[in-house]
């Protein structure tokens, strides 16, 4: 059980820096989400905490240890992460992808054996991906793809995972099913989970804690209510919006509200449908 | 839910048949190779004197010394030069493509061809003096360019701690057309060295002997022994290099180690017996319509199947204008890229 941690750190491109001063902790069992508009930096801090980019200031760590201290084999065998839109070779089959989950746990000169490929075969498993295992990446979809990823950060056994956007390809019957997979796991193997997400109501409903980036900085931290408020959405987002108790677990919704240019006639129109209905 | 673990679904049974078949071919193309020439000898007395020279083995010899001569001193090391450098050559292209996740990519991408080519025709171009050192000047001159421009290169490219692929390629690119344009104009201000020069840079073995192999020999075997070590990280490679991080491979550590020892085997291979094109480009591919992508089995077979194909090709250099040779560039060209054309229209599917 480990916890991944950033103090005080601030993350960025060529010296131009995107973030300044995060702090932020996942504990084990914990799944938190990023939230944020587009271009807050969400990914940077999933790169930040997979060592693909470095911080220019302020300290990384896991399981209390700095990062940069962690070789790459350690730290893949650490934390796993689920890319948005990665690049996958199309020549593999899905099944060499997912088994790739396991080169954490191999020797340098050890090829996967019986264990290796039960472990990856399981987590096809798990994310409903079997069927696919024959099949070369080139003709799978989008959301094909993104189990098949699930899949590879199931068979790569870490103990904390990091999600850059996994449920923007997926139909919403495919959101849940993914979403309470991750969910499930996080809080039976107690893996500490840290997802960007985009959609608001799906962070709300699946996150115990939610982070929204804005301006570079933590705008807002906390448990769904405390985070998800008309307030906070106006002010990051720039949009109109209601937010409302779920009718069944009692977590925020958001409901979205258009702007002007494209109000009067159409909502008459509804109206009049709903009244004569 | 099925909870077999389907070991057959990574077709690693068919893959080793393809070594273990590639292997006795290798050993047949050998003999083969070995019967062919100016004065044919039959395939018996072939296998007899090659026998013959293995430790603990008796063969009362049925041959006349000549014909041992001409088997052990003058075709086989021509042959076993012709595999090796086969052999390099497609295991160099493919971590190549691999490592640049580029099917266009050779193992002369980077610079080494040219300043391997640099390199020689400098020493062609030397007066008469310098050619007495062993094994010649113009080998030491072209393998001191190869590994001396792929130096430059990696210098220019390195963006601080990094080595981006694409620098590296353009900067490969950018030196190659360079040292090209130098190599150009050495060759015209020739005269009458011209026809030696052009026939180095097509490539050819038909001045092999014994001491070159044994010279090559090393160099190749250590790289290709590198490169082999290192499949399995190759593969982690096709994802991009994010994601090969994220799943514990040292990147930055492995460009280096893949390209030094990819290199050096295209630099040894190349210094004896010139720019022999085709072979790094073209075998890769074909390997892997016929047994996939996956490194650890796409070395062993580039390697095996480079070795067969330069052999052959080299039977066809000698013989047929014998007694003139054409240069083996010109014969891997032809025989390679029809074969080539034909796999690639047969099995329609994504191969890179």
């Amino acid at each position: 059980m480990i916890s991944i941690e950033m103090h005080n750190v601030s993350l960025g491109y060529g010296g131009k820096a995107v973030l300044m001063d995060i702090d932020l902790r996942v504990r084990p069992g914990e799944m938190v989400g990023l939230i944020g508009p587009n271009g807050c930096g969400k990914s940077t801090i999933i790169r930040a905490f997979s060592r693909i980019i470095s911080p220019f200031s302020g300290r990384i760590l896991v399981d209390g240890r700095d990062i940069t201290k962690l070789a790459r084999q350690k730290m893949a065998r650490l934390i796993g992460v689920v890319p948005q839109l990665p690049i996958l070779p199309s020549a593999f089959t899905a099944f060499e992808i997912v088994l790739m989950g396991r080169n954490p746990h191999l020797g340098f000169l050890q090829y996967e054996g019986p264990k290796e490929i039960g472990i990856a075969w399981e987590a096809m498993a798990r994310t409903g991906t079997q069927s696919l295992a024959e099949r070369r990446v080139s003709e799978l979809s989008g959301g094909e793809i993104q189990g098949l990823l699930i899949a590879r950060v199931l068979a790569q056994e870490t103990e904390a995972i990091l999600l850059d956007e996994p449920t923007a390809n997926l139909d919403i019957g495919r959101q849940i099913e993914i979403l309470d997979l991750i969910g499930k796991l996080c809080s039976q193997d107690n893996l500490a989970v840290l997802a960007a997400l985009h959609d608001l109501n799906l962070a709300a409903q699946y996150c115990d804690r939610l982070v929204l980036l804005h301006q570079g900085r933590v705008y807002a931290e906390g448990s769904p209510w405390e985070v998800i408020t008309s307030g906070n959405i106006a002010e990051v987002y720039g949009a109109e919006s209601c937010v409302y108790s779920h009718p069944v677990n009692g977590l925020p919704c958001v409901l979205l509200q258009a702007g002007n240019g494209r109000l009067p006639g159409r909502i008459d129109t509804h109206k009049k449908g709903f009244n004569a209905g | 839910m099925n909870s077999t673990p389907p070991v057959f679904m990574l077709h690693w049974r068919g893959r080793v048949y393809g070594i273990i078949g590639l292997i006795i071919l290798l050993a047949v193309v050998v003999a083969f190779a070995t019967t062919v020439g100016s004065v044919s000898i039959p395939f018996l007395t072939i296998y007899g004197i090659l026998f013959s020279k293995l430790p603990l083995i008796e063969i009362a010899p049925q041959w006349t010394s000549t014909l041992e001569t001409i088997v052990i001193d003058i075709r086989l090391p021509r042959i076993i030069l012709a595999g090796l450098v086969g052999g390099a050559l497609a295991a160099a292209g493919a971590t190549y493509q691999g490592l640049f996740r580029n099917p266009l990519a050779d193992p002369y991408l980077i610079g080494v061809a040219q300043g391997a080519a640099l390199g020689a025709v400098i020493g062609f171009l030397l007066p008469p003096g310098w050619h007495e050192v062993r094994f010649g000047i113009i080998p030491l001159l072209a393998f001191t360019g190869a590994l001396l421009s792929t130096a430059v290169v990696y210098m220019l490219a390195r963006v601080g701690k990094t080595l981006p692929v694409t620098t590296l390629i353009l900067a490969g690119v950018a030196l190659g057309a360079l040292l090209a344009s130098i190599v150009s104009y050495l060759i015209i201000s020739s005269g009458e060295k011209i026809h030696g020069i052009m026939f180095w840079l097509m490539g050819s073995f038909s001045l092999s002997q014994w001491s070159e192999a044994i010279i090559v020999l090393p160099y190749v075997l250590v790289g290709l022994l590198v490169l082999l070590l290192y499949a399995r990280s190759l593969n982690l490679m096709q994802l991009d290099e994010e994601q090969a991080q994220q799943l514990g491979i040292n990147v930055e550590r492995l460009k280096l180690i893949l390209l030094g020892a990819a290199t050096l085997i295209t630099a040894a291979a190349v210094s004896f017996v010139g720019i022999i094109g085709f072979v790094g480009i073209i075998i890769p591919h074909a390997v892997r319509l016929l047994w996939g992508a996956d490194h650890r089995f796409l070395l062993p077979l580039s390697i095996l199947t480079g070795a067969i194909f330069l052999i052959l090709a080299d039977v066809v250099a000698r013989t047929v204008l014998a007694p003139t040779e054409i240069p083996i560039g010109v014969i891997t060209a032809l025989f390679g890229a029809p074969f080539f054309l034909y796999l690639l229209r047969r099995r329609k599917r994504v191969i890179f």
